[in-house]
């Protein structure tokens, strides 16, 4: 349905649909999902943990007995794509956290999909496979050769349907390229390139080859002594092949043209938003550090997010966002604890719907939140297992800031940091999300009249 | 939970810290949290040290904010207190809310002193004839912590250097009690930072050299005046209290 496109949210209905994931009590770290990105129609569904495993989930067909399951995602294949590594030189170990994937676009009857570790890119091809051919002439039923002398007759092999199989193999390997962590990759509009960013360096790839990159951003300093700023996180235009977003830890984002020179360490766009000097304290650079910029389908937009919000700038003005959405401004106080706690330090992403109307955002305790663009409304969910009955309509929550808490409000220092939303998808067309919630996936749907 | 409407206290005169002392037992006050916010910091900065591999945004970000918190110190004068406050307090208060450093600076507006610079300037002077037996010279501008940062970012070897680490952390806290907080940038400047260059590393021409480095850094002369000394190692004890803290938190 094309409910996505145009509606406005008080008229969205969000319910739970499914759950994957353990129930168990202790999280295994491995288990924890640290990406999570739909393709392109919205078929599949792909996570990535921290122990290196991708999973992916392809919606089965709607089907006409059963309305009210509007096409559920079931586990369509999974593989190990990143092993942990030792890196000798350094002494050090290279984690197989699955950082980022990003889905090509469908070509043939393939999928394929671009995963990388901190250090190294993949390119995985998943293909079916539902026939095996039979009648082989060399070779006898158990795969035994037979010995030519044998045989008498010649005899055509024909190809016998066979319980579906997928498969994952990784068909390229692009490595070695990055000297720092890579935090971002992004498929380029003419599907023949694509960027990998790391916190110094941007390189550009061509996927046909492996052993060589170009890079397009250089931020290092000469002197490390004087590194002051790093880059969070990149993102090629979605239709303009020449140019591409980054991100910094200052709260800047640069917008760069390839076709200007080589190397673009000048900018063609530079957008940053003055600071107040009024609100200004120890941690406002730490906070102003962006963990996430994304394009608008449209290409007009781009969204940046963040410790405390998520803006989105008109990309022909440069001086201030045109929108700023506050996430959770009730921990603006509490600054100081969140810095001793590391908490201030994580990195949030933010998701477009289909028609750029609504953005969406994870918080902590499982909250999760969106702003619709249009009529200034925002909600606040939960991702939470007392919230799983099959499609129970999901209640808004409240966090109570001063004052008198009411009955379904939670204060502020009730809220549990651990449970942090920091993954969310928004499929392309239609009113379905994923929000990760450390090992659980929850898929959640609007409601069906 | 968190201290509210505490206007910050200038440092000019023995009655004004008796009185932030005093102060200090009931509530702690700017200058304090300020202090505890550097040692966190230094702290977070040497912790992370230990882990597999440092996240370097994360890392620059909280030496940018040392590097803040120094200027700041530097820039009222506070940065000559630090001595004197810490004799008799329990490493705790120092990490004590720190509310006061989350509000912006228009809250803090009606409290904040208009820093004098001569009494720091005299010191200042006073200070470096002290100094003159040890290996640090003046320098220009508060640069403390960029040399901090070129050991932040490029060790390669955490295990191997952690000695090393902590050694670097004495000197760090050594240097800030000799009141001469120029004398951080120069606590590195015997060190080649072309040590610590990754790039370097990899083409491998440093391993020769790497040796001969980690001698220099373990033979690296402690302070001599007897003062500073015990206060180094007061303060030390409390560095490690508040590891243990951080740590089992």
């Amino acid at each position: 349905s094309l409910a996505g496109f145009g509606s406005l949210m008080q008229d969205v209905l969000w319910c739970f649909s499914q759950v994957k994931g353990t129930i168990d009590i202790g999280v295994t770290e491995a288990d924890i999902i640290s990406t999570v990105e739909f393709n392109h129609t919205g078929e599949l569904l792909a996570t990535g943990d921290k122990g290196g495993r991708v999973v992916i989930f392809q919606r089965e067909q709607e089907s006409k007995n059963q309305p009210h399951r509007r096409g559920e995602y079931n586990v369509y294949s999974t593989f190990q794509s990143h092993e942990p590594e030792f890196d000798y030189l350094k002494s050090l170990e290279i984690e197989e956290k699955i950082n980022k994937i990003r889905w090509l676009p469908q070509q043939n009857a393939a999928y394929f999909l671009l995963s990388t570790n901190d250090k190294t890119v993949k390119l995985w091809k998943v293909s079916e496979r539902d026939k095996r051919p039979e009648g082989y002439n060399l070779k006898d039923e158990d795969g035994r050769l037979r010995d030519p002398s044998m045989i008498t007759m010649l005899r055509v092999p024909v190809l016998r349907p066979m319980d579906l199989m997928v498969e994952a193999t990784p068909r390229r390997v692009f490595a070695n390229a990055h000297t720092y962590h890579i935090n971002s990759i992004s498929v380029n509009s003419d599907y023949e390139t694509y960027m990998s960013a790391d916190d110094l360096r941007i390189n550009l790839w061509n996927f046909e080859i492996t052993n060589q990159s170009f890079n397009i951003v250089d931020i290092k300093p000469a002197n490390m002594e004087e590194l002051t700023e790093v880059i969070t996180a990149a993102e090629f235009h979605p239709h303009h092949c020449n140019t591409f977003v980054y991100s910094s830890s200052k709260g800047t984002i640069r917008l760069c043209d390839m076709r200007t020179s080589a190397l673009c360490d000048r900018h063609a766009k530079f957008f940053e938003e003055p600071e107040d000097p009024s609100n200004r304290s120890f941690f406002s650079e730490i906070i102003s550090s962006i963990s996430d910029v994304k394009f608008s389908h449209s290409g007009r937009y781009i969204m940046t997010r963040d410790y405390l919000t998520v803006k989105v700038w008109d990309l022909n003005m440069e001086n201030r966002p045109i929108e700023t959405y506050q996430v959770h401004d009730y921990l603006r106080s509490k600054l100081c604890s969140l810095y001793e706690n590391d908490c201030i330090f994580d990195k949030f992403e933010c998701v477009w719907n289909g028609s750029d109307s609504v953005i969406m955002t994870g918080s902590y305790n499982n909250f999760f939140r969106m702003f619709d663009r249009n009529t200034k409304r925002d909600v606040t969910l939960e991702a939470s297992r007392e919230n799983s009955k099959p499609r129970a309509i999901l209640k808004p929550r409240k966090v109570c800031v001063g004052g008198k808490r009411r009955k379904d409000e939670i204060s502020v220092d009730s809220l549990d940091f651990s449970k942090k939303i920091l993954h969310t998808a928004w499929h392309p067309s239609e009113n379905i999300i994923a929000v990760a919630a450390t090992n659980n996936l929850y898929i959640f749907q609007d409601k069906v009249n | 939970m968190f201290v509210r409407g505490l206007k910050r206290k200038c440092f000019d005169g023995e009655e004004d810290i008796e009185g932030t002392l005093a102060g200090i037992k009931a509530i702690p006050s700017y200058n304090l949290q300020r202090q505890s916010l550097l040692d966190m910091s230094l702290v977070k900065l040497q912790l992370c040290h230990m882990l597999v591999e440092p996240n370097l945004c994360r890392s620059v970000l909280i030496a940018n904010t040392v590097r803040q918190i120094q200027e700041e110190m530097t820039q009222d004068g506070t940065w000559q207190m630090i001595n004197t406050q810490s004799t008799g307090q329990a490493s705790l208060d120092r990490l004590v809310s720190t509310d006061i450093l989350c509000r912006s600076s228009r809250e803090q507006a009606e409290g904040k002193h208009v820093p004098s610079y001569s009494t720091f300037n005299k010191d200042f002077e006073g200070d470096q004839t002290q100094d003159s037996s040890e290996t640090m010279s003046t320098a220009s501008s508060v640069q403390a912590p960029r040399n901090l940062q070129s050991n932040v970012w490029e060790m390669e070897n955490p295990q191997e250097n952690k000695g090393n680490f902590q050694k670097s952390l004495d000197q760090i806290f050594e240097t800030l009690e000799n009141k001469s907080p120029n004398s951080v940038e120069d606590l590195f400047s015997e060190v080649d930072n072309s040590y610590y260059d990754l790039d370097t590393m990899l083409t491998g021409m440093m391993s020769n050299t790497k040796m001969a480095h980690c001698d220099g850094l373990e033979t690296f002369s402690s302070p001599t005046t007897p003062t500073s000394n015990s206060n180094c190692k007061s303060d030390l004890n409390e560095l490690d209290h508040i590891v243990e803290i951080l740590v089992e938190s």
